[in-house]
C-alpha cells in the first residue's frame, strides 16, 4: 500500500513540516504498520528548471535540429540544442541544465551537437519519468512534413524531392509552405500556408509546424494533413512523431525547479500491511494509525452532495439473489456526464499511489479506493438492460469480455454482476467491457459493495486476475464503509464538475453486521505483556483506534475484523506502549529436565562418526524425481516406487517425496565429478517417506507416510573396503557390535559382485558396495563409486546400551599364523565364522593378514592366510592347549569347507 | 716408583680430557687401566718392592686409578652429551615439510548452527521434539488459527498431497501436536525441514529448516519472551548483539512480534548488508494465541506462553556470510570443506 505522505493533511497534522520521512517510517514501524521502503521521484531530478524558450533557429548541419536561446533564469540566455519539432517561441519547457540528472541515473552535461554548443538538455514527458496520463495536456499531434519526407523505395518516392507549393500530392490534397505558425489561447495554432497563388488559414492541433516547412494540405476540408490522412509509415517521416518536448501549461515561471512545479518532490511510503489489518489498506487507515503514532487528532470529514436531480429510484433497481456472497450492495448515480481527464491534484495523488489516471470517472472510484479502502465501479447506465443489477451466481457457460479486452469463460457459482440480461461484471474483480465508461458515457451507475472474500479470491485465481480491488475484499473490506465511500464518490463527481447526482442511494443490506463489544481487563493485560500499564494509557490508546470504552465494555469499529478478546488488547496497548519498553525477564515457575533425548544424541554421534571416517556432512532435498526408480535401475516391482505424490509441484523432477536416498546423493556425486573434485566423501542423514499403501498396493495420498531415517554414504577415489572401513569403524564408535557384510548380489543399483547386504543376526541393516556401471552412466558419473545406505532405526536398536569393563589380560598370548587352500568361491567371512566356531573361546582375535593367487596356487582356489591370537583368562595357555586348538580349527575348516592347511 | 705414578696420572689425565669420544676413552682406559695398562704393569711390578715401600705405593696406586677412573667416567658422560648432540644434529629434519595427512570431514554448516542453537535451548530447560514433515492441514493450518483465506494455504505457496494433507510449511504444527499431548509446563524446540512453493534462487528453496519454540506456563509474560530471546540472540552473535521487538501479526500468536537484532557487520551503523537500517531481521514471535491454546485443550484462563520461529539457513547464510541459499544444498565438495 502506497501512500502519498502529503494526503495524510487531509485527515490528520502528521507531515513533511513536523515529521521527517526516516522518522515517520521508522516509528511507524515500531507502532506495528511497517514501511517496507519510501522514494521520492524529485530525489531522482537535479537541476532541471523551467525554461522559456526565446528564440529558435535551424541548426546549420542538420535537417532537425533547433538551436534555441533558453530563459532559464539567470541573467543570461542559455543556449541549448533539441532534435524535437513541437516547440514553439515563448513555450514554457523543462530544461536540463548543464550537470543535471534525470530518472533513471541519466546524467547531462554541456557538450557541443554537430559542432553546435549546446548547455543542457530540453525534456520530454518521459525523460522526467512520466507518461502522457499523467499529464493528458502533454499529448502531441504531429503533422506529415514533407521536408521530413524519406521515401521507402529511393527509386519510386510517393513525394517528388522537388515538390513546390500548391502541386498536388492526391485527390484534394496539395502541398502548403508555412508563412505563419501562431499559438492561439486553447493550445492550437493558427497558420497561413502558400499554396502557390493563393493562402489559406487553417487551424491545426498539430505541434510540429514552424515557417518554411512544407506540409501536406487538404483543401477540401481546409486541414492539414497528419500522417494517418496520408495512410503514411512512420519510417517515411522518421521525424514527425507523436513525442516530444514537454510543453508546460503549468503555473510556472523560468528557473523555477521542475520537480516541484510537476509535483514530483512528493515523498511516497510503501507499507507492507499486515494480513490482519486490510483496515490500513487505505488512506484513512494509514492517517488513523499514523494520528495515533504521533498523537495527533485524527478525523474524516463527512462527505456531501450540494445538489441532486430526481431520484434513483427512477432508474435503477438492485436484486441481491445470493446475498451469502454479496451481504451489501450500495448504487448512486449522476447523469450528463462529461468524461475528461481529473484534475491535476487527483492525478498527482493516483500517481504517486501507483494508479494510472484514466478519465474523471474512473479516477474517482480509484480515488474513493485509496481513500477509503473500498473498491469501487463504475458502470455505463446506458449497457444496463432494463436498469437492472442483480447479483448472482453464473449459470454454467457464461462468459464475460472484461475491461482487458479479454473474454473469460466463467466457472459455474462465479459471482457476477449482471442486468436483465447477461453479466456486465466478474463480481470484486473487474468490470465488464460491455458496460465500460467511454467518451460517450452520459450516465453512471457507481456500485460501492461487500463481497465474500474466499469467492473472489477462487474467482480472481480461477481467472489469473490480481486487481487492486479484489485483493482488497480477498483481505476483507468494511462492510459498514460502504454507503460513505459512495457518498464521497459523488462529492467527487459534483466537486470535478464531472456530472449531476441523481438523488437518493440504493442500500441493499441484508443482514446487517452487529456491532462487536470486548472486556477490558487492565490487570490481566497488564500481567500478560509483562509491564505495568494504566487502565488511563490503554482507553487512551483505544480511543485513539476508533474503539470507545465504557466501563469495562469496549467496543470494537467496524472495520475492526481482527479484535477478538484479550489478547487482542493487549496488543494494541503494548504496540503503542512500545515493545522496546516492556522490561525483559528470565523465565520463572518450575524448572524443567530438558535436554536430548537418547535418539537425538545418537544422531549427533552418527554425524561426529562420520566426520571422524573423513565424510563431509551433505544436506540434500527431500524431493524426488518420477525417472529416478529407472535411473537407479529400481526393479519394477519394488515397493519403494509408491511415492508420496505432490499435486501442484514445482515441476515434475520434484514432484515425489524421496522413498530412496539414493539418487539425490548421486546427483551431488555426479555434480562433484562435474566439477572436477578429484575425491569425495560424503554421508547425509537423510528422510525418506514411505506411504501408507491402498488396497491396490498403490500409495495412499489420505494418509501421513511413514518418515524414516537413513545414513547415506558416498564416496570415489578410494576403493570397496575403504568404505567398508569407514562403516565399520562408525558402528565401533556407535557401538553398534555384531554387524556383518554378507554378499549380496540382488540389489539392483549396486554391482552384483561388490555389494553386501549388511545384516546384524537376521535384521537387515543396510547395504554397501559399488554403483552399478549402468546406475553410473545415468548420472554421467564417469569413475568408480561406491555406497552405502544403512537404516539409522535399525543401528538405533542395536547400540549397546551399556558397557562394563573387562579386566585386562593377566596371562601371555600364544600367536598362530595359518594359511588355508580352499575354493575361489568361498567368502573369507565362511572361514572366518569357522574359525571363530572351532577355536571357542580362547580365540581373542582373527586377523586376516594375507589372500594370495597364483604361483603354487592351483587354479580355482585361493590361499587365505590368519593370525589368531589365543589366550586364556585363567592360565598361560601351553603350546600343547594351543595346538589343540588350531588342530580343531584345521579339522573343522577341512570338514565344512574342504579348505586345508596350505603345505 | 711415586714419581713414575705421578707421570702416568698426569699424561693419563691429559689424554682424557682430550677424548671426545666413548671410543677414545675406551683406548685410554685400556691404556692405562687394561690388563696390560702402564698402571696395571706397575701393579704387578709391586713385587718387587719393600715390605714398608709395598703398602704406600700400593695406596698411592690405588688413589691414581681412583682419580683415573673418576676421570673416564665424568668424560664418558660429556662424551656421551657430545655424541647425542652430533647424532641430533644429523636427524635434523625439515619441519616446514607437510604433515601426513589425516582427513576429518566436515559438518554441514546448517548442522553447526543448529547444533549450537539446540544447546543455548537446552540449557535453559528445553527439549527438543520432533514431528512429520507431511503434516495435516488440521495442525498446520487449522490448529493454528490461520484463516481460512490466508494466502498461506494458497497452493501457489504450499505443496499439497491431498486436500487434507499438506508438507508442512512451518514448524509451528509442532505447537498444536505437543500441546495436545503434554500439559504445561512445555519447553520445547522443534527443529525441522519445511516446505514452501518457491523456486530455487539466491534467497528461496523449496525445502528449508525452521526452528520453533514453545513455552506454555502459568504467568509467562512478554517480557520473559524478550528475555528468552535476547539470550538466544546475544548467544548465537555476541554479547554486544543489540535487539530489537517489532509488532507484526501471525495467525497463531497474539501480540505478535518480530525480532530483529543490530547488524553484525555494521553493528548498527548501517550497510549494504542491513540495507542501511542497522538491524536485520532475524526471527517471528508472539504470545501463543488464545484461540491455539483453546484448540489444543490447554486453558488461557490459566496459562499464557510464547512461541517463535527462527529461519535457520537465515541465521546460517549470516553467520557464515554465505550469499547464496543454493550453496547449501548443492553439496559442493569444495563448499562443504570450508567449515
Amino acid at each position: 500500500m502506497k501512500l502519498p505522505y502529503s494526503w495524510l493533511k487531509d485527515f490528520t497534522d502528521v507531515g513533511i513540516h513536523n515529521v521527517p520521512a526516516k522518522q515517520y517510517a521508522a516509528d511507524m514501524t515500531m507502532a506495528g504498520t511497517m514501511v517496507g521502503s519510501w522514494e521520492c521521484p524529485a530525489d531522482e531530478i537535479c537541476n532541471v528548471v523551467v525554461g522559456r524558450i526565446l528564440s529558435m533557429e535551424r541548426h546549420p548541419n542538420s535537417d532537425h535540429m533547433w538551436v534555441c536561446q533558453m530563459d532559464v533564469g539567470g541573467a543570461e540566455p542559455v543556449q541549448i540544442v533539441t532534435g524535437a519539432w513541437n516547440i514553439h517561441v515563448g513555450d514554457l519547457v523543462p530544461a536540463a541544465l548543464h550537470k543535471s540528472t534525470l530518472p533513471g541515473g541519466v546524467k547531462i552535461e554541456k557538450g557541443k551537437l554537430r559542432g553546435v554548443p549546446s548547455n543542457g538538455m530540453l525534456c520530454s514527458l518521459k525523460e522526467l519519468g512520466l507518461e502522457e496520463r499523467d499529464f493528458p495536456y502533454a499529448a502531441i499531434t504531429a503533422a506529415a512534413l514533407l521536408n521530413d519526407y524519406k521515401p521507402l523505395d529511393p527509386d519510386k518516392p510517393s513525394i517528388p524531392a522537388d515538390i513546390q507549393p500548391g502541386h498536388k500530392i492526391f485527390g484534394p490534397v496539395v502541398a502548403g509552405k508555412v508563412l505563419e505558425c501562431a499559438v492561439q489561447p486553447d493550445d492550437s495554432f493558427h497558420t497561413c500556408l502558400d499554396i502557390n497563388g493563393a493562402t489559406v488559414c487553417p487551424d491545426t492541433a498539430c505541434r510540429n509546424l514552424h515557417e518554411g516547412d512544407m506540409v501536406a494540405y487538404n483543401t477540401k476540408t481546409d486541414t492539414i494533413c497528419t500522417l494517418a490522412d496520408l495512410h503514411a509509415q512512420q519510417a517515411e517521416f522518421p521525424h514527425c512523431i507523436n513525442d516530444g518536448i514537454f510543453i508546460l501549461q503549468e503555473d510556472c515561471k523560468p528557473g523555477d525547479d521542475i520537480a516541484h512545479v510537476l509535483s514530483l518532490d512528493e515523498i511516497t511510503f510503501d507499507f507492507d500491511i499486515l494480513h490482519n489489518r486490510p483496515d490500513c489498506l487505505s488512506i484513512i487507515g494509514l492517517a488513523r494509525e499514523s494520528a495515533a503514532t504521533f498523537d495527533k487528532p485524527f478525523s474524516v470529514p463527512k462527505p456531501q452532495v450540494k445538489n441532486t436531480v430526481g431520484d434513483i429510484s427512477e432508474h435503477l433497481s438492485v436484486e441481491i439473489r445470493d446475498a451469502d456472497l454479496c451481504p451489501r450492495y450500495c448504487a448512486a448515480m449522476a447523469q450528463n456526464i462529461q468524461i475528461k481527464p481529473s484534475p491535476r491534484w487527483m492525478r498527482d495523488r493516483l500517481r504517486a499511489a501507483g494508479i494510472r489516471p484514466i478519465n474523471n470517472i474512473v479516477d474517482i472510484t480509484n480515488y474513493v479506493m485509496l481513500e477509503y479502502g473500498q473498491p469501487m465501479h463504475a458502470f455505463d447506465y446506458r449497457c444496463l438492460k432494463d436498469g437492472k443489477i442483480i447479483v448472482r451466481r453464473c449459470t454454467a457457460d457464461e462468459e464475460c469480455t472484461t475491461l482487458d479486452g479479454q473474454t473469460r469463460k466463467l466457472w459455474e457459482n462465479t459471482l457476477v454482476i449482471a442486468d436483465a440480461e447477461k453479466a456486465v461484471a466478474v463480481a470484486g474483480v473487474m468490470g465488464g467491457e460491455n458496460s465500460e465508461i467511454t467518451d460517450q458515457t452520459q450516465m453512471i451507475v457507481f456500485e460501492s459493495a461487500m463481497f465474500d472474500s474466499v469467492s473472489i479470491r477462487t474467482t480472481s485465481r480461477r481467472l489469473g486476475m490480481r486487481t487492486e480491488a479484489s485483493g482488497r475484499f480477498e483481505r476483507g473490506v468494511n462492510c459498514e464503509g460502504c454507503m460513505t465511500a459512495l457518498e464521497r464518490a459523488c462529492q467527487l463527481v459534483e466537486e470535478l464538475g464531472a456530472g449531476e447526482i441523481i438523488g437518493g442511494c440504493i442500500d441493499a443490506y441484508p443482514a446487517p453486521k452487529p456491532v462487536r463489544t470486548l472486556k477490558l481487563e487492565p490487570e490481566r493485560i497488564s500481567s500478560f505483556i509483562g509491564a505495568e500499564i494504566s487502565r488511563e494509557f490503554m482507553v487512551k490508546t483505544l480511543e485513539k483506534l476508533a474503539f470507545t470504552v465504557d466501563g469495562d465494555t469496549v467496543t470494537v469499529p467496524s472495520w475492526r475484523d481482527d479484535m477478538e478478546g484479550m489478547a487482542d488488547i493487549a496488543e494494541e496497548v503494548a504496540r503503542f506502549f512500545g515493545y522496546d519498553n516492556i522490561p525483559t525477564t528470565l523465565l520463572r515457575g518450575q524448572t524443567t529436565k530438558g535436554g536430548l533425548t537418547a535418539r537425538q544424541a545418537f544422531n549427533r554421534r552418527v554425524n561426529d562418526a562420520c566426520n571422524a571416517a573423513g565424510y563431509d556432512e551433505a544436506q540434500t532435498l527431500s524431493f524426488l524425481s518420477p525417472k529416478a526408480f529407472d535411473r537407479i535401475c529400481m526393479a519394477e516391482d519394488d515397493v519403494r516406487r509408491q511415492a508420496v505424490v505432490i499435486t501442484n509441484p514445482l515441476g515434475e523432477d520434484q514432484s515425489l517425496l524421496r522413498t530412496t536416498a539414493l539418487p539425490a546423493m548421486l546427483e551431488a556425486a555426479a555434480r562433484n565429478y562435474n566439477y572436477r573434485a578429484p575425491s569425495i566423501h560424503l554421508f547425509e542423514q537423510s528422510k525418506i517417506y514411505l506411504p501408507e499403501l491402498d488396497a491396490e498396493g498403490k500409495a495412499d495420498p489420505h494418509r501421513l507416510p511413514t518418515e524414516k531415517s537413513v545414513l547415506v554414504m558416498a564416496t570415489y577415489g578410494d576403493d570397496f573396503f575403504h568404505l567398508k572401513g569407514c562403516i565399520e569403524g562408525v558402528l565401533s564408535k556407535l557401538s553398534v557390535p555384531g554387524c556383518l557384510f554378507t554378499p549380496c548380489d540382488s540389489n539392483p543399483s549396486y554391482h552384483p559382485g561388490r555389494c553386501a547386504a549388511i545384516k546384524n543376526g537376521d535384521r537387515l541393516m543396510g547395504y554397501a558396495g559399488q554403483i552399478h556401471p549402468t546406475v553410473l552412466k545415468n548420472y554421467g558419473i564417469g569413475t568408480d563409486l561406491y555406497m552405502a545406505e544403512l537404516d539409522l532405526e535399525a543401528l538405533f536398536s542395536f547400540v549397546e546400551r551399556e558397557r562394563y569393563y573387562q579386566p585386562i589380560p593377566k596371562y601371555p598370548a600364544s600367536t598362530r599364523d595359518l594359511a588355508v587352500l580352499c575354493d575361489e568361491n568361498i567368502y573369507v567371512l565362511q572361514l572366518e565364522s569357522c574359525i571363530r566356531k572351532a577355536a571357542k573361546k580362547s580365540l581373542e582375535k582373527l586377523e586376516l593378514f594375507d589372500v594370495y593367487r597364483g604361483a603354487q596356487v592351483a587354479e580355482g582356489k585361493k590361499s587365505v592366510a590368519f593370525s589368531l591370537t589365543l589366550r586364556s583368562a585363567d592360565h598361560t595357555l601351553t603350546d600343547k592347549e594351543a595346538d589343540e586348538i588350531i588342530q580343531n580349527v584345521l579339522a573343522a575348516l577341512e570338514a565344512e569347507l574342504g579348505a586345508v592347511l596350505r603345505a | 716408583m711415586r714419581e713414575k705414578l705421578e707421570q702416568i696420572l698426569v699424561k693419563a689425565l691429559d689424554e682424557i680430557s682430550a677424548a671426545d669420544t666413548k671410543d677414545s676413552l675406551e683406548a685410554a682406559r685400556v691404556k692405562y687401566l687394561g690388563k696390560k695398562g702402564e698402571l696395571t704393569a706397575i701393579l704387578r711390578g709391586m713385587g718387587q718392592l719393600s715390605a714398608e715401600e709395598r703398602p704406600i705405593i700400593g695406596q698411592a696406586a690405588n688413589e691414581v686409578r681412583a682419580k683415573i677412573e673418576e676421570a673416564i667416567e665424568k668424560a664418558a658422560g660429556r662424551a656421551e652429551a657430545h655424541e647425542l648432540e652430533h647424532k641430533l644434529k644429523k636427524e635434523t629434519i625439515d619441519v616446514t615439510l607437510p604433515g601426513k595427512k589425516i582427513v576429518f570431514g566436515k559438518k554441514h554448516p546448517l548442522t553447526t548452527v543448529l547444533d549450537e542453537v539446540t544447546d543455548i535451548f537446552t540449557g535453559m530447560g528445553y527439549s527438543v521434539a520432533e514431528g512429520p514433515e507431511v503434516e495435516l492441514v488440521h495442525y498446520n493450518f487449522d490448529m493454528l488459527n490461520a484463516p481460512k483465506t490466508h494466502p498461506s494455504r494458497e497452493p501457489s505457496d504450499t505443496f499439497y498431497i491431498d486436500n487434507d494433507i499438506v508438507l508442512r510449511t512451518q514448524t509451528s504444527p509442532m505447537q498444536a501436536r505437543i500441546m495436545e499431548k503434554t500439559q504445561p509446563p512445555i519447553r520445547i524446540i522443534a527443529p525441522g525441514r519445511v516446505f514452501r512453493n518457491d523456486e530455487v534462487d539466491a534467497t528461496h528453496s523449496p525445502m528449508f529448516h525452521q526452528i520453533e519454540g514453545l513455552v506454555i506456563d502459568k504467568g509467562i509474560t512478554m517480557g520473559d519472551l524478550k528475555g528468552t530471546l535476547e539470550v538466544f540472540a546475544k548467544t548465537l552473535y555476541g554479547e554486544e548483539t543489540k535487539v530489537r521487538f517489532r509488532p507484526s501479526y501471525f495467525p497463531f500468536t497474539e501480540p505478535s512480534a518480530e525480532m530483529d537484532i543490530s547488524c553484525f557487520k555494521c553493528n548498527g551503523k548501517g550497510c549494504p548488508m542491513c540495507k542501511y537500517e542497522g538491524y536485520i531481521e532475524i526471527l517471528g514471535c508472539g504470545m501463543v494465541h488464545p484461540n491455539v491454546l483453546r484448540n489444543c485443550g490447554i486453558d488461557p484462563e490459566i496459562y499464557s506462553g510464547f512461541a517463535f520461529g527462527v529461519g535457520l539457513e537465515r541465521i546460517t547464510l549470516f553467520r557464515y556470510k554465505i550469499d547464496d541459499m543454493r550453496l547449501l544444498f548443492e553439496n559442493d565438495v569444495r563448499f562443504l570443506s570450508q567449515f
